[in-house]
């Protein structure tokens, strides 16, 4: 797996600082001109989340020149830390420590490095064929039967959640595409940002013009003018950005409206289990936004459908 | 920097990383400043000394002294070293309780050096459900010393981090939650002093 950068990828980072600039200079301006309490602490939080955005960005911008080991270690990481947010917040018993030793020092790391590897066939199998199946039978060996089913469907989850799908996301890079050889960088770079402006996009047109709530009892953030303009503006963005990809214009605004709906799901699919669970965020890791799940709950459920749109058309 | 302090770094890193303990202070003002303190926690884990001692501020690190059983830890090799050297644990036979008279006075000669102590008043390690009765060497430091103030310490998760019996940790999120202190009242005996402290951890463990 080999990555090359080349001027659209430069043009690609040069958008999103210049992005994150226009936010700090915004936020900056709130923080001024806003008086009242209610206003403030939202215009603190917003200020928080630009400076997070800021250090994610770095981050993930250095795991990709490093080409495709940082990628892949950088989301290894992600996974790692995603399960760990989801596991701790749900209730384990004792008979279920081994199997979990298994799923975050076994099956997190076997999982990446097939996608190292670019071995595809074992890749798209290995957690829901190999670890699905050994999770119960780990777990029935412990001999603790109270909750069986409810306890090994909450790993399997898990695993397919934080570590599965996340892992689609770098995988990107071991797709050959004809003509496109060595810049699936852009397209890892394009899933990301479409997805996560998508997010932020959604947040504030809530924020600002958002109404009537989609699903009241389950989150009153996601409103339908929100998600309607913050999906349909990001989704504009992704046709925009076409030059990045193989797509043509037309396809890219497909392609994003797609992983956008899909993300969409996943921030509603994630929102459930954390009312469920009585939590607000699944962590604290990074500041404004909560955990590492809250940040990538889009991207679990982006990531594979636009890893088999991509790979089933373009490849 | 000495050996002792660079392994005491490393162990404290080590455990924030495998543990992702961070200390939550109940009154934040307690964490800072140097005030003498016996912390007293619910146990349930081979890791719960190193995630108090570590999520505390590397300033109070130094003073405080975790009270260990000298029948697991004072054996030669690395763990000696471990214990005494590098985390300056204090030793005390598990055989009489630390109510017994002469860990008692080893508890009280620390206290009296200005150390800070790290108490299970426990005396074993629990399943990590409840939280069981506490053995009395807490009362008697505190009937002691009565100016130590002492910090109920719940400790969160570390049963399903590193549970009685394993030997390989899951990387879960643990958390030490530090209460407000509590103090012999003047007119208390031992056993609704006990029941008063035990409280204060299940108290912490409920809110949480």
């Amino acid at each position: 797996m080999s990555v090359t950068w080349d001027s659209q990828i430069l043009m690609l980072l040069t958008g999103i600082v210049g992005l994150l600039a226009v936010a700090s200079l915004i936020g900056t301006i709130l923080a001024r001109r806003i008086g009242s309490d209610d206003g403030r602490a939202v215009v603190a939080n917003l200020n928080a989340r630009t400076k997070s955005w800021w250090v994610m960005t770095a981050v993930f911008v250095a795991a990709l020149a490093t080409g495709g080991v940082g990628s892949v270690v950088l989301f290894a990481l992600l996974s790692f830390v995603a399960l760990r947010e989801l596991i701790t917040l749900t209730p384990t018993r004792r008979a279920d420590h081994r199997t979990l030793f298994w799923a975050f020092f076994v099956f997190v790391p076997v999982q990446y490095l097939l996608v190292y590897d670019a071995w595809y066939g074992l890749f798209a199998i290995f957690i829901p064929v190999y670890a699905f199946l050994f999770v119960p039978v780990r777990t029935a060996l412990a001999g603790d039967t109270s909750d069986f089913l409810a306890r090994t469907a909450k790993i399997q989850w898990g695993l397919m959640i934080a570590v599965y799908c996340v892992s689609h996301a770098p995988a990107l890079l071991m797709l050959q595409i004809p003509g496109y050889e060595g810049q699936s960088a852009k397209l890892l770079l394009f899933l990301v940002v479409v997805v996560q402006l998508s997010d932020v996009l959604q947040y504030v047109f809530g924020k600002t013009v958002g109404r009537r709530r989609i699903v009241p009892a389950l989150s009153p953030n996601k409103t339908w003018e929100g998600t309607i303009g913050g999906i349909a503006s990001a989704s504009l963005v992704g046709a925009l950005l076409w030059w990045s990809t193989p797509f043509s214009p037309g396809a890219a605004l497909l392609i994003a409206l797609v992983i956008n709906l899909a993300g969409f799901a996943g921030g509603l699919c994630m929102s459930a289990i954390k009312r469920d669970l009585g939590v607000k965020d699944f962590g604290t890791l990074i500041e404004g936004h909560g955990g590492v799940l809250d940040r990538i709950d889009s991207l679990c459920f982006a990531a594979p459908i636009f890893f088999h749109i991509t790979r089933y058309f373009y490849t | 920097m000495s050996k002792e302090a660079i392994a005491a770094g490393l162990l404290a890193g080590v455990t924030r990383l495998i543990t992702g303990v961070r200390g939550h202070w109940q009154d934040p003002s307690a964490g800072q400043d140097g005030a003498q303190r016996v912390y007293f926690a619910n146990h349930s884990s081979h890791l719960d000394t190193l995630v108090i001692w570590s999520s505390l501020p590397k300033a109070l690190r130094a003073r405080t002294r975790p009270v260990a059983a000298a029948d697991y830890w004072d054996r030669p090799g690395l763990r000696r070293w471990l214990a005494l050297r590098v985390l300056n644990a204090l030793p005390v036979e598990r055989a009489g309780g630390c109510g017994s008279r002469d860990a008692l006075h080893h508890l009280i000669a620390a206290l009296d050096a200005g150390d800070s102590l790290i108490l299970f008043p426990e005396g074993t390690r629990g399943d990590g459900q409840a939280i069981g009765e506490l053995r009395s060497g807490l009362y008697h430091v505190a009937r002691e010393r009565p100016q130590v103030e002492l910090v109920p310490v719940f400790l969160e998760n570390l049963s399903r981090i590193l549970p009685k019996g394993e030997v390989l940790p899951v990387p879960l999120i643990g958390r030490a939650h530090f209460g407000l202190s509590i103090r012999l009242a003047p007119d208390e005996d031992r056993k609704a002093f006990l029941t008063r402290a035990r409280l204060a951890l299940t108290a912490l463990g409920d809110r949480k």
